[in-house]
């Protein structure tokens, strides 16, 4: 028993893998040592995921700026883009990050109502942007421009699709954390989640700024 | 010994991305952070929606100037939104997204090369088969 504590590092990696029953009693994890805690491993994977994201949103972009040409005697994106829109739609997109930063701010400084006031606000900043982005689509297919028309097209509806696909997802996993968070509390686990929650929609909006500058304010404008 | 001391002193040390320095009062802080990024990204946003229109700047400079922008505003939602900052408990996360930008430039960059190259000599071929 003593050489196998000894092996393990006189007990710092045995509290670590004990760490789950032991942070139900202290809700915020440190692990004195060398080890880091698991807040910084978690962020730190899911990071690595959303560059992984990223990377893959760059390959619609490239296929979208290499077929942005590509209108097959269609509507271009000059005849098609509403910028009034695509204002508002950054505008909500905007907001709701921010909204989101101080959900975080609320779940990490434990206060119930901030918490789920600004997740309410940035709930409903992402359905506008999602109703008025289907909105744009749906228009758009009833002109006859729907990705079926053009190489343009299918690239526009691809990228800008995948980022609304993105959305919807983000707003299913908000509501999830609120529901976590009103039957189990503030624990560390459901911080984590949270935590992941705020990196995964701060990215999005990153990606939605590429979207209206590439896609576009250089579309309508050229 | 460190295991016996209280973990409350220690336990917000830990940075990692959308994490910073929060006990109680220190919630106004990040507040302010978010402030401040909001402002400038909503800065930012309103001069690209600007330039984009307006007549004012030489034409051909429109687009570099959008990407300048747009660039301008990743960087600050990284930075106040992401607070991926160049911490010492930050390296591993500053060095990721060093990568993750490095293979972005590579795709974007080679497909774009690869196929205005592939355009440019298709065009000559269809000229050549007239």
């Amino acid at each position: 028993m003593s050489t196998f504590e000894a092996a393990a590092g006189g007990g710092n990696l045995n509290r670590t893998g004990h760490e789950e029953s032991w942070d139900r009693r202290i809700p915020a994890e440190h692990t004195d040592g060398g080890l880091m805690s698991k807040r910084i491993i978690v962020g730190y994977g899911f990071w690595i995921f959303l560059l992984s994201d990223i990377i893959m949103f760059s390959a619609f972009f490239a296929s979208y700026a290499v077929l942005v040409g590509a209108t097959a005697g269609g509507p271009s994106g000059r005849d098609l883009f509403n910028l009034r829109n695509v204002a508002i739609e950054t505008a909500c997109l905007l907001l709701s990050s921010f909204t989101c930063g101080l959900a975080s701010v609320g779940a990490r400084t434990r206060r119930e109502s901030w918490f789920y006031g600004a997740m309410t606000v940035t709930c409903i900043l992402g359905a506008a942007f999602l109703y008025i982005e289907v909105h744009e689509f749906v228009g758009m297919v009833a002109r006859g421009a729907g990705p079926t028309r053009s190489a343009f097209l299918s690239a526009f509806f691809t990228l800008v699709g995948c980022h609304g696909v993105h959305v919807t997802a983000g707003l299913l996993w908000l509501l999830t954390m609120m529901a976590q968070v009103f039957a189990k509390g503030f624990r560390a686990d459901i911080l984590r989640r949270i935590l992941c929650f705020g990196l995964f929609w701060h990215t999005l909006d990153i990606i939605w700024v590429a979207i209206f500058t590439v896609v576009y304010l250089m579309g309508a404008g050229q | 010994m460190s295991s016996s001391e209280p973990e409350s002193d220690s336990h917000y040390a830990d940075i990692a991305p959308g994490y910073e320095r929060i006990d109680g009062d220190e919630g106004g802080e990040a507040v302010g952070s978010y402030l401040i990024g909001l402002g400038l990204a909503a800065l930012l946003t309103i001069v690209s929606f600007f330039i984009s229109g307006t007549t004012l700047v030489w034409g051909p400079s429109i687009p570099v100037a959008l990407v300048v922008l747009a660039i301008a505003q990743m960087g600050v939602h990284l930075v106040f939104f992401l607070n991926i900052t160049t911490g010492p408990d930050n390296v591993n996360n500053v060095l990721a997204l060093a990568f993750g930008v490095l293979i972005v430039l590579l795709l974007l960059t080679g497909s774009l090369w690869i196929m205005t190259n592939m355009n440019h000599n298709m065009m000559a071929m269809e000229q050549i088969m007239r």
